[in-house]
Protein backbone atom coordinates (compact mmCIF):
# COMPACT_ATOMS: atom_id res chain seq x y z
CA UNK A 1 0.00 0.00 0.00
CA UNK A 2 2.55 2.16 0.88
CA UNK A 3 4.32 1.59 -2.43
CA UNK A 4 1.17 2.93 -3.95
CA UNK A 5 1.03 6.12 -1.89
CA UNK A 6 5.10 7.25 -2.74
CA UNK A 7 3.87 6.20 -6.85
CA UNK A 8 1.07 8.96 -6.08
CA UNK A 9 3.16 11.42 -4.39
CA UNK A 10 6.13 11.21 -6.45
CA UNK A 11 3.92 11.83 -9.88
CA UNK A 12 2.21 14.69 -8.28
CA UNK A 13 5.04 16.11 -7.35
CA UNK A 14 6.56 15.95 -10.80
CA UNK A 15 2.93 17.35 -12.48
CA UNK A 16 2.39 20.24 -10.14
CA UNK A 17 5.84 21.83 -11.30
CA UNK A 18 4.29 22.04 -14.76
CA UNK A 19 3.00 26.01 -13.83
CA UNK A 20 3.83 27.19 -17.23
CA UNK A 21 1.95 24.99 -18.88
CA UNK A 22 -1.09 25.02 -16.27
CA UNK A 23 -0.70 29.24 -16.93
CA UNK A 24 -1.28 28.53 -20.61
CA UNK A 25 -4.28 26.22 -19.96
CA UNK A 26 -5.96 28.60 -17.64
CA UNK A 27 -6.10 31.03 -20.22
CA UNK A 28 -7.45 28.66 -23.21
CA UNK A 29 -10.21 27.29 -20.63
CA UNK A 30 -11.05 30.81 -19.23
CA UNK A 31 -11.57 31.54 -23.42
CA UNK A 32 -13.53 28.63 -23.84
CA UNK A 33 -15.33 28.77 -21.44
CA UNK A 34 -15.97 32.91 -21.32
CA UNK A 35 -17.28 31.67 -25.54
CA UNK A 36 -19.48 28.94 -24.08
CA UNK A 37 -21.09 31.47 -21.53
CA UNK A 38 -21.45 33.81 -24.39
CA UNK A 39 -23.45 31.45 -26.56
CA UNK A 40 -25.59 30.16 -24.07
CA UNK A 41 -26.54 34.08 -22.61
CA UNK A 42 -27.46 34.32 -26.38
CA UNK A 43 -29.89 31.32 -26.83
CA UNK A 44 -31.36 32.09 -23.18
CA UNK A 45 -32.47 35.63 -24.53
CA UNK A 46 -33.79 33.78 -27.56
CA UNK A 47 -36.28 31.82 -25.39
CA UNK A 48 -38.96 32.40 -22.90
CA UNK A 49 -39.57 28.83 -22.19
CA UNK A 50 -38.94 27.76 -18.97
CA UNK A 51 -35.78 25.60 -18.90
CA UNK A 52 -34.46 22.62 -16.61
CA UNK A 53 -31.96 24.80 -15.30
CA UNK A 54 -31.55 28.73 -15.39
CA UNK A 55 -29.57 30.70 -16.79
CA UNK A 56 -27.23 31.09 -13.92
CA UNK A 57 -26.81 27.63 -13.08
CA UNK A 58 -26.33 26.55 -16.44
CA UNK A 59 -23.04 29.15 -16.33
CA UNK A 60 -22.19 28.46 -12.67
CA UNK A 61 -22.19 24.29 -14.25
CA UNK A 62 -19.89 25.97 -17.63
CA UNK A 63 -17.37 27.60 -15.62
CA UNK A 64 -16.78 24.56 -13.41
CA UNK A 65 -16.83 21.89 -15.75
CA UNK A 66 -13.73 24.27 -17.36
CA UNK A 67 -12.06 24.43 -14.06
CA UNK A 68 -12.15 20.09 -13.83
CA UNK A 69 -11.23 19.61 -17.31
CA UNK A 70 -7.88 18.19 -16.14
CA UNK A 71 -9.77 15.30 -13.94
CA UNK A 72 -11.96 14.34 -17.34
CA UNK A 73 -10.37 10.88 -18.64
CA UNK A 74 -9.70 13.18 -21.75
CA UNK A 75 -6.63 11.35 -22.56
CA UNK A 76 -4.17 8.75 -21.43
CA UNK A 77 -0.64 8.96 -19.78
CA UNK A 78 1.64 9.53 -22.74
CA UNK A 79 4.79 7.92 -20.71
CA UNK A 80 2.97 4.98 -20.07
CA UNK A 81 2.33 4.97 -24.61
CA UNK A 82 5.85 5.38 -24.46
CA UNK A 83 6.99 2.53 -22.60
CA UNK A 84 4.74 0.29 -24.47
CA UNK A 85 5.42 1.66 -28.00
CA UNK A 86 9.29 1.54 -27.38
CA UNK A 87 8.87 -1.99 -25.25
CA UNK A 88 10.12 -0.02 -22.05
CA UNK A 89 6.81 -1.79 -20.78
CA UNK A 90 8.90 -5.09 -20.37
CA UNK A 91 10.66 -3.21 -17.23
CA UNK A 92 7.43 -2.59 -15.49
CA UNK A 93 6.42 -5.98 -15.50
CA UNK A 94 9.55 -6.95 -13.82
CA UNK A 95 8.62 -4.73 -10.94
CA UNK A 96 7.10 -6.42 -7.69
CA UNK A 97 3.80 -4.82 -7.94
CA UNK A 98 0.56 -5.25 -9.85
CA UNK A 99 0.80 -3.26 -13.36
CA UNK A 100 -2.62 -2.09 -13.18
CA UNK A 101 -2.37 -0.58 -9.85
CA UNK A 102 1.11 0.64 -10.85
CA UNK A 103 -0.30 2.97 -13.63
CA UNK A 104 -3.92 3.65 -11.65
CA UNK A 105 -1.99 5.53 -9.48
CA UNK A 106 -0.40 7.23 -11.94
CA UNK A 107 -3.77 7.78 -13.48
CA UNK A 108 -4.22 9.05 -10.00
CA UNK A 109 -2.16 11.85 -10.20
CA UNK A 110 -2.31 12.81 -13.59
CA UNK A 111 -6.10 13.84 -12.73
CA UNK A 112 -5.10 15.94 -9.48
CA UNK A 113 -2.50 17.94 -9.95
CA UNK A 114 -3.15 19.48 -13.33
CA UNK A 115 -6.71 20.21 -12.21
CA UNK A 116 -5.58 21.66 -8.82
CA UNK A 117 -3.43 23.84 -10.28
CA UNK A 118 -6.20 25.03 -13.09
CA UNK A 119 -9.34 24.58 -11.01
CA UNK A 120 -8.12 27.17 -8.01
CA UNK A 121 -7.28 30.09 -10.07
CA UNK A 122 -10.60 29.55 -12.31
CA UNK A 123 -12.76 29.57 -9.68
CA UNK A 124 -11.67 32.53 -7.75
CA UNK A 125 -11.52 34.30 -11.02
CA UNK A 126 -14.86 33.37 -12.42
CA UNK A 127 -16.41 33.61 -8.67
CA UNK A 128 -15.05 37.24 -7.66
CA UNK A 129 -14.03 38.88 -10.95
CA UNK A 130 -16.66 38.55 -13.71
CA UNK A 131 -19.57 40.82 -13.99
CA UNK A 132 -22.73 39.34 -12.64
CA UNK A 133 -23.77 38.36 -16.02
CA UNK A 134 -21.29 35.40 -16.36
CA UNK A 135 -20.09 34.97 -13.31
CA UNK A 136 -19.96 31.68 -11.56
CA UNK A 137 -22.26 31.16 -8.32
CA UNK A 138 -22.19 29.39 -5.09
CA UNK A 139 -22.82 26.48 -4.17
CA UNK A 140 -26.61 26.09 -3.48
CA UNK A 141 -25.88 25.20 0.52
CA UNK A 142 -24.14 23.60 2.39
CA UNK A 143 -25.19 20.23 2.41
CA UNK A 144 -25.25 20.72 -1.25
CA UNK A 145 -21.19 21.28 -1.16
CA UNK A 146 -20.96 18.68 1.22
CA UNK A 147 -22.51 15.91 -1.33
CA UNK A 148 -20.80 18.03 -4.78
CA UNK A 149 -17.65 17.18 -2.88
CA UNK A 150 -18.51 13.60 -2.36
CA UNK A 151 -19.47 12.86 -6.08
CA UNK A 152 -16.39 14.82 -6.94
CA UNK A 153 -14.75 12.14 -5.18
CA UNK A 154 -16.20 9.34 -6.96
CA UNK A 155 -15.96 11.44 -10.30
CA UNK A 156 -12.20 11.29 -10.12
CA UNK A 157 -12.21 7.24 -9.33
CA UNK A 158 -14.18 6.79 -12.43
CA UNK A 159 -12.43 8.94 -14.18
CA UNK A 160 -9.15 7.07 -13.43
CA UNK A 161 -10.52 3.91 -13.93
CA UNK A 162 -11.12 4.95 -17.50
CA UNK A 163 -8.32 7.14 -17.84
CA UNK A 164 -6.50 3.27 -16.95
CA UNK A 165 -8.63 1.65 -19.77
CA UNK A 166 -7.40 3.98 -22.15
CA UNK A 167 -3.95 3.42 -21.26
CA UNK A 168 -4.40 -0.62 -21.51
CA UNK A 169 -5.93 -0.06 -24.75
CA UNK A 170 -2.68 1.27 -25.75
CA UNK A 171 -1.20 -2.18 -26.12
CA UNK A 172 -3.00 -2.83 -28.72
CA UNK A 173 -2.41 -0.43 -31.37
CA UNK A 174 1.00 0.69 -33.05
CA UNK A 175 -0.04 4.99 -32.40
CA UNK A 176 -3.14 4.78 -30.83
CA UNK A 177 -4.39 7.73 -32.64
CA UNK A 178 -7.90 6.50 -33.60
CA UNK A 179 -8.76 5.91 -29.89
CA UNK A 180 -6.66 9.11 -28.79
CA UNK A 181 -8.87 10.98 -30.95
CA UNK A 182 -12.70 9.65 -30.18
CA UNK A 183 -12.38 9.22 -26.52
CA UNK A 184 -12.24 12.66 -25.96
CA UNK A 185 -14.93 13.22 -27.96
CA UNK A 186 -17.05 11.26 -26.40
CA UNK A 187 -16.02 11.50 -23.08
CA UNK A 188 -16.53 15.23 -23.83
CA UNK A 189 -20.64 15.01 -25.32
CA UNK A 190 -21.54 12.43 -23.17
CA UNK A 191 -20.19 14.20 -19.38
CA UNK A 192 -22.18 17.18 -20.00
CA UNK A 193 -18.53 19.17 -20.72
CA UNK A 194 -19.84 20.23 -24.41
CA UNK A 195 -23.46 21.00 -23.34
CA UNK A 196 -25.05 20.39 -20.29
CA UNK A 197 -26.68 17.21 -20.11
CA UNK A 198 -30.12 18.77 -18.64
CA UNK A 199 -30.45 20.91 -22.02
CA UNK A 200 -30.47 17.17 -23.94
CA UNK A 201 -33.52 16.70 -24.89
CA UNK A 202 -35.65 14.69 -22.79
CA UNK A 203 -35.94 11.68 -25.03
CA UNK A 204 -32.04 11.36 -24.55
CA UNK A 205 -31.72 11.53 -20.62
CA UNK A 206 -32.39 8.26 -19.54
CA UNK A 207 -29.74 7.11 -21.70
CA UNK A 208 -27.38 9.44 -20.84
CA UNK A 209 -28.13 9.19 -16.91
CA UNK A 210 -27.30 5.10 -17.42
CA UNK A 211 -23.95 5.95 -19.27
CA UNK A 212 -21.06 5.98 -17.42
CA UNK A 213 -20.10 9.43 -18.23
CA UNK A 214 -22.56 11.54 -16.78
CA UNK A 215 -21.41 10.44 -13.45
CA UNK A 216 -18.19 12.39 -14.23
CA UNK A 217 -19.00 15.87 -14.55
CA UNK A 218 -23.28 15.80 -14.56
CA UNK A 219 -23.59 14.24 -11.34
CA UNK A 220 -21.04 16.74 -9.63
CA UNK A 221 -23.04 19.24 -11.07
CA UNK A 222 -26.37 18.57 -10.48
CA UNK A 223 -25.56 18.19 -6.47
CA UNK A 224 -23.22 21.71 -6.77
CA UNK A 225 -26.49 23.34 -8.01
CA UNK A 226 -29.18 22.27 -5.59
CA UNK A 227 -30.59 20.75 -9.01
CA UNK A 228 -30.69 17.37 -6.90
CA UNK A 229 -30.78 17.55 -3.01
CA UNK A 230 -27.94 16.10 -1.24
CA UNK A 231 -30.45 14.10 0.37
CA UNK A 232 -30.57 12.05 -2.76
CA UNK A 233 -26.87 11.36 -2.81
CA UNK A 234 -27.16 7.30 -2.78
CA UNK A 235 -28.04 6.31 -6.16
CA UNK A 236 -25.76 8.25 -7.85
CA UNK A 237 -22.61 7.66 -5.76
CA UNK A 238 -23.93 3.93 -6.51
CA UNK A 239 -23.61 4.38 -10.60
CA UNK A 240 -20.35 6.20 -10.06
CA UNK A 241 -18.88 2.96 -7.32
CA UNK A 242 -20.74 0.08 -9.94
CA UNK A 243 -19.07 2.13 -13.27
CA UNK A 244 -15.98 2.61 -11.70
CA UNK A 245 -15.96 -1.09 -9.92
CA UNK A 246 -17.13 -2.43 -13.61
CA UNK A 247 -14.54 -0.50 -15.51
CA UNK A 248 -11.71 -1.51 -12.99
CA UNK A 249 -12.34 -5.30 -13.53
CA UNK A 250 -12.56 -4.91 -16.57
CA UNK A 251 -9.24 -3.09 -17.01
CA UNK A 252 -7.27 -5.72 -15.28
CA UNK A 253 -9.07 -8.27 -17.42
CA UNK A 254 -7.64 -6.73 -20.59
CA UNK A 255 -4.20 -5.69 -19.13
CA UNK A 256 -3.55 -9.59 -18.52
CA UNK A 257 -4.73 -9.98 -21.98
CA UNK A 258 -3.03 -7.86 -23.47
CA UNK A 259 0.31 -8.64 -21.45
CA UNK A 260 0.32 -12.04 -23.04
CA UNK A 261 0.18 -10.99 -26.34
CA UNK A 262 2.98 -8.33 -25.74
CA UNK A 263 6.01 -8.65 -28.35
CA UNK A 264 8.97 -7.17 -26.58
CA UNK A 265 11.58 -6.62 -29.60
CA UNK A 266 14.96 -7.25 -28.87
CA UNK A 267 18.33 -5.98 -27.34
CA UNK B 1 -10.22 4.36 -38.58
CA UNK B 2 -8.59 7.63 -37.96
CA UNK B 3 -10.54 9.17 -40.59
CA UNK B 4 -13.75 7.81 -38.76
CA UNK B 5 -12.74 8.55 -34.96
CA UNK B 6 -12.35 12.28 -36.80
CA UNK B 7 -15.43 12.46 -38.62
CA UNK B 8 -17.13 10.95 -35.51
CA UNK B 9 -15.76 13.64 -33.02
CA UNK B 10 -16.48 16.46 -35.18
CA UNK B 11 -19.90 14.81 -36.03
CA UNK B 12 -20.19 14.79 -31.88
CA UNK B 13 -19.08 18.75 -31.95
CA UNK B 14 -22.53 19.62 -34.09
CA UNK B 15 -24.38 17.31 -32.02
CA UNK B 16 -23.79 19.94 -29.31
CA UNK B 17 -25.06 22.51 -31.33
CA UNK B 18 -28.16 20.64 -32.48
CA UNK B 19 -29.24 20.03 -28.73
CA UNK B 20 -29.20 24.03 -27.96
CA UNK B 21 -31.53 24.44 -31.21
CA UNK B 22 -33.74 21.68 -30.07
CA UNK B 23 -34.32 23.34 -27.02
CA UNK B 24 -34.06 27.08 -27.64
CA UNK B 25 -34.84 26.84 -30.95
CA UNK B 26 -33.26 30.00 -32.26
CA UNK B 27 -30.15 32.14 -31.07
CA UNK B 28 -30.29 35.94 -31.46
CA UNK B 29 -32.61 35.53 -34.29
CA UNK B 30 -30.59 33.13 -36.36
CA UNK B 31 -32.10 29.61 -36.70
CA UNK B 32 -30.19 25.99 -37.15
CA UNK B 33 -29.75 26.18 -41.23
CA UNK B 34 -27.99 29.44 -40.99
CA UNK B 35 -26.05 28.46 -38.21
CA UNK B 36 -25.09 25.26 -40.26
CA UNK B 37 -23.68 27.62 -42.96
CA UNK B 38 -21.44 29.60 -40.69
CA UNK B 39 -20.07 26.23 -38.89
CA UNK B 40 -19.81 24.51 -41.92
CA UNK B 41 -17.86 27.15 -43.63
CA UNK B 42 -15.48 27.56 -40.36
CA UNK B 43 -15.03 23.45 -40.75
CA UNK B 44 -14.15 23.34 -44.17
CA UNK B 45 -11.52 26.85 -44.28
CA UNK B 46 -9.96 24.92 -40.70
CA UNK B 47 -9.78 21.33 -42.33
CA UNK B 48 -7.75 22.53 -45.39
CA UNK B 49 -5.69 24.75 -42.97
CA UNK B 50 -5.18 21.91 -40.52
CA UNK B 51 -4.23 19.66 -42.73
CA UNK B 52 -1.54 21.50 -44.54
CA UNK B 53 0.16 23.37 -41.96
CA UNK B 54 0.80 20.65 -38.97
CA UNK B 55 3.82 21.31 -40.08
CA UNK B 56 4.20 24.49 -38.58
CA UNK B 57 2.74 23.33 -35.23
CA UNK B 58 5.92 20.82 -34.74
CA UNK B 59 7.67 23.83 -35.39
CA UNK B 60 9.13 24.62 -32.03
CA UNK B 61 10.29 21.01 -31.87
CA UNK B 62 12.55 21.68 -35.38
CA UNK B 63 13.87 24.53 -33.78
CA UNK B 64 14.86 23.24 -30.59
CA UNK B 65 16.83 19.97 -32.43
CA UNK B 66 18.40 21.91 -34.74
CA UNK B 67 16.23 20.22 -37.35
CA UNK B 68 15.54 23.94 -38.94
CA UNK B 69 19.51 23.97 -39.88
CA UNK B 70 18.64 21.30 -42.62
CA UNK B 71 15.85 22.68 -43.79
CA UNK B 72 17.04 26.14 -44.28
CA UNK B 73 19.74 24.74 -46.46
CA UNK B 74 17.57 22.50 -48.69
CA UNK B 75 17.49 24.46 -52.12
CA UNK B 76 13.39 25.05 -52.06
CA UNK B 77 10.88 27.40 -50.90
CA UNK B 78 11.14 26.90 -47.12
CA UNK B 79 7.42 27.66 -46.42
CA UNK B 80 6.36 24.72 -48.80
CA UNK B 81 8.80 22.56 -47.31
CA UNK B 82 7.17 22.98 -44.07
CA UNK B 83 3.57 22.85 -45.01
CA UNK B 84 4.25 19.35 -46.80
CA UNK B 85 6.09 17.94 -43.90
CA UNK B 86 2.78 16.87 -42.09
CA UNK B 87 0.10 16.85 -44.77
CA UNK B 88 -2.39 14.95 -42.78
CA UNK B 89 -5.16 13.05 -44.70
CA UNK B 90 -6.71 12.09 -41.80
CA UNK B 91 -7.70 15.71 -41.59
CA UNK B 92 -10.31 14.74 -43.90
CA UNK B 93 -12.67 13.84 -41.30
CA UNK B 94 -13.42 17.58 -39.81
CA UNK B 95 -13.39 19.00 -43.80
CA UNK B 96 -16.52 16.09 -44.52
CA UNK B 97 -18.42 16.50 -42.14
CA UNK B 98 -18.16 20.66 -42.58
CA UNK B 99 -19.09 19.86 -45.76
CA UNK B 100 -22.10 17.75 -45.05
CA UNK B 101 -22.91 20.31 -42.48
CA UNK B 102 -22.97 22.73 -45.43
CA UNK B 103 -24.94 21.05 -47.73
CA UNK B 104 -27.47 20.45 -45.29
CA UNK B 105 -27.38 24.14 -44.64
CA UNK B 106 -27.82 25.24 -48.35
CA UNK B 107 -30.57 22.75 -48.96
CA UNK B 108 -32.82 23.61 -46.15
CA UNK B 109 -32.44 27.29 -46.22
CA UNK B 110 -34.16 26.78 -49.68
CA UNK B 111 -31.54 29.31 -51.47
CA UNK B 112 -31.72 29.84 -54.85
CA UNK B 113 -28.09 28.54 -54.94
CA UNK B 114 -27.23 30.66 -58.19
CA UNK B 115 -23.22 30.11 -59.25
CA UNK B 116 -22.21 33.76 -58.09
CA UNK B 117 -23.31 32.49 -54.25
CA UNK B 118 -21.50 29.20 -54.87
CA UNK B 119 -17.77 30.92 -55.70
CA UNK B 120 -18.44 33.10 -52.66
CA UNK B 121 -18.63 30.31 -50.57
CA UNK B 122 -15.48 28.99 -51.98
CA UNK B 123 -13.83 31.89 -51.98
CA UNK B 124 -14.33 32.88 -48.44
CA UNK B 125 -13.47 28.94 -47.41
CA UNK B 126 -10.19 29.84 -49.20
CA UNK B 127 -9.75 33.01 -47.21
CA UNK B 128 -10.80 31.33 -44.09
CA UNK B 129 -8.02 28.53 -45.15
CA UNK B 130 -5.18 31.77 -45.79
CA UNK B 131 -6.45 32.98 -42.38
CA UNK B 132 -5.35 30.03 -40.37
CA UNK B 133 -2.52 29.08 -41.97
CA UNK B 134 -1.22 32.50 -41.40
CA UNK B 135 -2.61 32.05 -37.30
CA UNK B 136 -0.11 28.93 -37.65
CA UNK B 137 3.02 30.42 -38.88
CA UNK B 138 2.82 32.78 -36.54
CA UNK B 139 2.69 30.43 -33.94
CA UNK B 140 5.72 29.11 -35.05
CA UNK B 141 7.49 32.22 -35.46
CA UNK B 142 6.95 32.87 -31.95
CA UNK B 143 9.05 30.00 -31.16
CA UNK B 144 11.95 31.71 -32.71
CA UNK B 145 11.53 33.76 -29.39
CA UNK B 146 10.02 31.69 -27.22
CA UNK B 147 11.48 28.02 -28.04
CA UNK B 148 7.90 26.85 -27.36
CA UNK B 149 4.67 26.67 -29.50
CA UNK B 150 2.54 29.09 -27.56
CA UNK B 151 -0.77 27.42 -26.45
CA UNK B 152 -1.98 31.09 -26.66
CA UNK B 153 -2.56 31.11 -30.86
CA UNK B 154 -4.29 27.83 -30.20
CA UNK B 155 -6.60 29.96 -28.40
CA UNK B 156 -7.12 31.29 -31.63
CA UNK B 157 -7.24 29.15 -34.24
CA UNK B 158 -9.27 25.94 -32.13
CA UNK B 159 -11.02 28.82 -30.33
CA UNK B 160 -11.30 30.78 -33.40
CA UNK B 161 -13.56 28.34 -35.17
CA UNK B 162 -15.33 27.40 -32.29
CA UNK B 163 -16.57 31.44 -32.25
CA UNK B 164 -16.99 31.75 -35.54
CA UNK B 165 -19.52 28.53 -35.62
CA UNK B 166 -22.15 31.29 -34.23
CA UNK B 167 -22.33 34.84 -36.16
CA UNK B 168 -20.57 37.61 -34.54
CA UNK B 169 -23.51 39.10 -33.37
CA UNK B 170 -24.29 37.20 -30.80
CA UNK B 171 -21.09 38.01 -28.75
CA UNK B 172 -20.33 41.34 -26.91
CA UNK B 173 -19.57 44.42 -28.67
CA UNK B 174 -15.93 44.30 -27.65
CA UNK B 175 -15.12 40.54 -29.06
CA UNK B 176 -16.80 41.13 -31.39
CA UNK B 177 -14.61 44.08 -32.59
CA UNK B 178 -11.74 42.09 -31.94
CA UNK B 179 -13.00 38.98 -33.84
CA UNK B 180 -13.17 41.22 -37.34
CA UNK B 181 -10.01 44.05 -36.72
CA UNK B 182 -7.35 41.88 -35.16
CA UNK B 183 -8.37 38.17 -36.49
CA UNK B 184 -10.35 38.91 -38.86
CA UNK B 185 -12.42 35.56 -38.41
CA UNK B 186 -15.48 37.74 -38.98
CA UNK B 187 -14.26 38.60 -42.57
CA UNK B 188 -13.98 35.03 -43.83
CA UNK B 189 -17.11 33.98 -42.72
CA UNK B 190 -19.54 36.27 -41.23
CA UNK B 191 -19.60 38.91 -43.68
CA UNK B 192 -20.08 36.45 -46.11
CA UNK B 193 -22.11 34.54 -45.08
CA UNK B 194 -24.39 37.81 -44.95
CA UNK B 195 -24.12 37.74 -48.48
CA UNK B 196 -25.14 34.43 -49.50
CA UNK B 197 -28.18 34.39 -46.76
CA UNK B 198 -29.14 38.02 -48.43
CA UNK B 199 -29.94 38.90 -45.06
CA UNK B 200 -29.68 42.51 -44.02
CA UNK B 201 -27.14 42.90 -41.64
CA UNK B 202 -27.63 44.00 -37.68
CA UNK B 203 -24.18 45.54 -37.90
CA UNK B 204 -25.20 47.84 -41.18
CA UNK B 205 -21.97 46.69 -42.77
CA UNK B 206 -21.97 48.16 -46.83
CA UNK B 207 -23.31 45.80 -49.25
CA UNK B 208 -20.01 45.08 -50.87
CA UNK B 209 -18.30 43.92 -48.03
CA UNK B 210 -19.37 40.11 -48.72
CA UNK B 211 -17.46 40.43 -51.51
CA UNK B 212 -14.43 41.48 -50.72
CA UNK B 213 -13.99 40.43 -47.16
CA UNK B 214 -13.00 37.08 -47.72
CA UNK B 215 -9.38 39.06 -49.44
CA UNK B 216 -8.68 40.34 -45.91
CA UNK B 217 -7.71 36.15 -44.76
CA UNK B 218 -5.37 36.53 -47.53
CA UNK B 219 -3.84 39.90 -46.20
CA UNK B 220 -3.50 38.26 -43.33
CA UNK B 221 -1.50 35.17 -44.53
CA UNK B 222 0.69 37.41 -46.70
CA UNK B 223 1.40 39.76 -43.09
CA UNK B 224 2.16 36.86 -41.33
CA UNK B 225 4.42 35.61 -44.06
CA UNK B 226 6.29 38.45 -43.52
CA UNK B 227 6.64 38.15 -39.63
CA UNK B 228 7.79 34.70 -39.94
CA UNK B 229 10.31 36.03 -42.89
CA UNK B 230 11.40 38.30 -40.37
CA UNK B 231 11.91 35.59 -37.78
CA UNK B 232 14.01 33.93 -39.75
CA UNK B 233 16.30 36.58 -40.73
CA UNK B 234 17.12 37.02 -37.15
CA UNK B 235 17.38 33.21 -36.48
CA UNK B 236 19.86 32.17 -34.01
CA UNK B 237 20.31 28.68 -34.44
CA UNK B 238 20.49 26.47 -30.65
CA UNK B 239 23.49 25.13 -32.29
CA UNK B 240 24.53 21.40 -32.60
Amino acid sequence: MRAYISIVKLRFMLLIQYRVAAIAGICTQFLFGFVRVMVIAAFYASSTAIQPMSYGQTVTYIWISQAFLGMLPWNGDSEIQEMISSGNVAYELCRPIDLYNHWFCRAFAQRTAPTLLRAIPLFIVTLFFLPEKYSMQPPNSLASFGAWILVTIGALMLSCAITNLFNISMLWTISGDGIKRLLPAVVMIFSGMTVPLPLFPTWMQPILRILPFSGLVDTPMRFYLGNIKPSSIMPFLFHQFIWTFVLILYGKWLISRGLKRVEVQGG
Amino acid sequence: MMAIAHFAITFIDFIGVWVLFDRFGAIKGWNLPEIALFYGMIHMAFAIAEAGARGFDTFDSKVRTGEFDRILLRPRSLVLQIIGQEFQLMRIGRFTQGFIVLCWAMWSLNNSLSFIKVMLIIISILGGTFLFIGLFVLQATLSFWSVQSLEVVNMVTYGGVEIAQFPVTIYDSWFRKFFIFVVPLACVNYFPAMGVLNKTDPLNSPAWLPWVSPIIGIVFFILALQVFKFGVRHYKSTGS
